[in-house]
């Protein structure tokens, strides 16, 4: 037993450590990316299981579906948008039979702090008919990853824990056990299990149905949910979910009559421990730091049954991040007086480009070449390039999900405009660009790509990409763009003329054709020149 | 809560709670964070229970970052600071301080670099800002940039901020200076002593 300081994505890290993991896989996406992160530092430092980049969640996914089918436990990591990515092989593997525990870890992203959308991944762990586990500390961060395994092993199906933000972002006090061996190499005894032919999959769909009711008493059973009395004679119970348990108890106290409680952190919904509270109250307000999936289940239909209340019935918020002040409006305490805001308009301040960012250099280059083109498409992607969205540069038009930006410039080639530009970063374009630039190759679509190659995952704190930068040529050309329609140009201050001659040339002719801007995210090219010299980083230095 | 000399009186567990709730502001590159993990490391250190909360994700510099940290006696539910509770507002930046007015409660204190980052079209004019600040109950506005430079280097800005936030902590000066060392040693004893003096600058300008 040993303490440490972890965040929740830290504390996911050691937990799988500690329970024997073979081998973990993600793409980075905040606020999952600690979780490699941890694991690839400590793999450095003492050999422990490693963690991998790999190309996209659904890549991550299925390596670690292949060390679940060897016998071995295996983790795949990633944030909530990234399971639509992952979701082919994530549905697919609740039919399967691993029999080395598979643990999805998802971080959901409340407030959408640096996401696109702030969907719930609990909605998918139902969907798939699985378990979830949702901790509300540091500490059960590490214990139910820990114990996440042995569920997927004892249930033979994939766990997910599903984490959100503020857990995976706070440090505190974390206790650790003393760690697990890993798993044998085993391969499975029968491989029909893993074989989803009609047959076999109805035959795997209807064997996970069935175990449904095991799910169920498991969860009921489970002491991550558990009710707390709260004063004789309460008429109000709350239900919390994960972190918001914390929001609950700040509040509690200012309470005249406590509540009765009851936490879930373990999913399939306890209906038993549910229906046991609801029959002793005569009104529920449901917590949960995400959608209202607690809330709609408990209500089912009765749109207009307000002794279940929470998200929908405007006692707290439909949307956003759960606060321990929206919760105490909610519980009915008066606003605890602050310091007025002073009579002063404070401007927000939002994220921008890094000075000497290559960006920059590349848009000013791009709108050089567009001169005349103000109604061209700029169909932009995920990365740090979509903050030109915003003033000063006011340059891209869209930023939707991964890889959008090619097949969204294709859309709108082919309904007929015309200049229609994609841009993309060198990850993101590894991530989910490939194939849509085969679409587009394919049809020779009258479009331009142009790939910023900052050398990095820079957005997510600067990983390595995949492949070296040199590689994207033989990629864009192994795709079937034209050798003479391919354009790798250095962007550079001093090159803002030369740049735009070649971008203006290439959007003005007809067909594909791809511009690859090169050079170095100046954050990393700040740290490898520190590498370089060996000077110690100081990482608490960096922040974002 | 405190002693004299700003230690924690250990023996008051049974009494009402000690909490610290603080609120960090600043702008993405300030080292909002850092300030953050220094007087965390040295609340563990000292015995206290300790829920750091940061949000980042875009690695960009420039937009305003916020963080939240509370030390206890006992445990901590909630990671965030609710509003009115906060006993220290500790601003890098001058105006990121106007933002968290509401969660500063009414007895507690903003600590506010005067050093503006204007790097937004917009910015009021400084005056106004500092004026601003002043309106708090409480309010310590301390010119980091220039205690830093006298201490030796402009990096030090954070110790002196930390400095300046220490009076306010339950925490005493040698726990938080044991832990500024032992976050420079690597870096040599000139680098160790630099932080030290800014941040001797920075609680001496900073009693309140
Ligand atoms: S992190 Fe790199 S790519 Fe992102 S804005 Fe800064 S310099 Fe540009």
């Amino acid at each position: 037993m040993s303490q440490h300081v972890l965040r929740g994505d830290e504390a996911v890290a050691l937990g799988a450590l500690d329970a024997g993991v073979t081998a973990a896989y993600a793409y980075p996406g905040t606020p999952s990316t600690g979780i490699v992160e941890a694991l690839q530092a400590r793999h450095a430092a003492n050999g422990s299981a490693p963690g991998f980049w790999t190309a996209n969640e659904k890549t991550a996914y299925e390596a670690a579906l292949g060390v679940s089918f060897v016998g071995r436990r295996a983790l795949v990591v990633m944030k909530h948008v990234g399971l639509n990515v992952a979701a082919d092989p994530f549905m697919n593997s609740a039919l399967v039979a691993p029999h080395g525990g598979l643990v999805l870890v998802v971080a959901d992203d409340p407030g959408m702090h640096s996401s696109q959308n702030e969907q719930d991944s609990r909605v998918l762990a139902d969907f798939a008919r699985i378990v979830c586990l949702e901790p509300a500390s540091q500490q059960e961060a590490y214990e139910m990853t820990r114990e996440a395994f042995d569920v997927s092993e004892r249930f033979r199906i994939p766990v997910m824990v599903r984490l959100v933000t503020r857990l995976a972002h706070t440090r505190s006090l974390v206790t650790t056990a003393p760690p697990r061996a890993a798993n044998a190499i085993r391969k499975p005894d029968d491989t029909m299990g893993w074989t989803l032919l009609p047959a076999n999959a109805r035959r795997q769909w209807r064997a996970l149905l069935e175990r449904q009711p095991d799910l169920r008493a498991w969860a009921e059973a489970s002491p991550w949910n558990h009710v707390d009395d709260g004063a004789p004679g309460a008429t109000l119970a709350v239900v919390t979910t994960g972190i918001a348990r914390n929001y609950f108890l700040e509040n509690v106290g200012d309470l005249a009559r406590r509540p009765l409680h009851l936490h879930i952190g373990a999913y399939p919904a306890p209906a038993e421990l549910i229906a046991g509270i609801r029959s002793r109250v005569s009104r529920v307000l449901v917590l949960e730091d995400g959608y209202p999936f607690l809330e709609r289940q408990l209500r089912g239909l009765g749109l207009r049954d307000h002794s279940v209340c929470g998200r929908e019935t405007g006692d707290l918020p439909p949307d956003g991040e759960l606060t321990p002040d929206l919760v105490r409006h909610a519980l009915g305490l008066p606003v605890r007086p602050g310091v007025p805001t002073p009579d002063l308009h404070v401007p927000s301040r939002p994220p921008q480009l890094c000075g000497g960012c290559p960006h920059a250099d590349s848009f000013q280059a791009l709108r050089l070449a567009l001169g005349e083109h103000a109604d061209a498409v700029i169909a932009s992607d995920i990365g740090c390039y979509s903050l030109a969205a915003l003033p000063p540069y006011s340059a891209v038009d869209s930023c939707v999900c991964m890889g959008a930006s090619i097949g969204m410039a294709k859309g709108a080639a082919d309904a007929g405009h015309r200049p229609a530009v994609a841009i993309i970063g060198d990850s993101t374009f590894l991530h989910s660009g490939m194939t849509p630039l085969l679409d587009a190759a394919a049809a020779n679509t009258s479009m331009t790509v142009v790939i910023l190659d900052n050398q990095a995952v820079a957005m997510t704190g600067g990983q390595s990409t995949l492949v070296p930068s040199s590689r994207l040529e033989q990629i864009v050309l192994g795709l079937g763009v034209q050798p003479e329609r391919l354009h790798v140009l250095d962007t550079h201050p001093t090159k803002h003329a030369a740049n735009a001659a070649v971008l203006r040339d290439a959007i003005a002719s007809d067909g594909l054709s791809v511009v690859i801007m090169v050079r170095e995210c100046v954050e990393t090219a700040r740290r490898h020149l520190q590498e370089r010299r060996h000077l110690p980083l100081v990482s608490e230095d960096v922040d974002g | 809560m405190a002693d004299a000399d700003g230690a924690l009186s250990h023996d008051s567990h049974a009494s009402a709670p000690m909490t610290c709730d603080i609120v960090l502001a600043g702008v993405g590159g300030q080292g909002v964070l850092s300030v953050s993990a220094v007087i965390a490391s040295a609340a563990l250190a000292h015995g206290l229970q300790v829920k750091q909360s940061e949000v980042h994700g875009m690695a960009q510099r420039g937009g305003a970052v916020s963080a939240n940290l509370r030390l206890s006696d006992r445990a901590i539910a909630s990671e965030l600071v609710p509003r009115g509770c906060a006993s220290l507002l500790l601003a890098m930046e001058p105006l990121e301080s106007l933002r968290y007015f509401p969660f500063l409660s009414p007895t507690g204190t903003v600590v506010a670099a005067t050093t503006p980052v204007e790097n937004i079209p917009d910015y009021p004019p400084l005056e106004s800002v500092l004026d601003a600040i002043r309106t708090a109950p409480h309010a310590v506005l301390v010119d980091a940039t220039r205690l830093a430079r006298e201490a030796g280097s402009m990096r030090a800005v954070n110790m002196v901020m930390v400095g300046a936030a220490s009076n306010l902590l339950p925490l005493g000066a040698d726990a938080l200076e044991h832990e500024i060392t032992r976050r420079f040693e690597r870096k040599g004893a000139a680098i160790v002593e630099q932080n030290l003096r800014a941040f001797r600058a920075g609680r001496t300008a900073g009693r309140p």
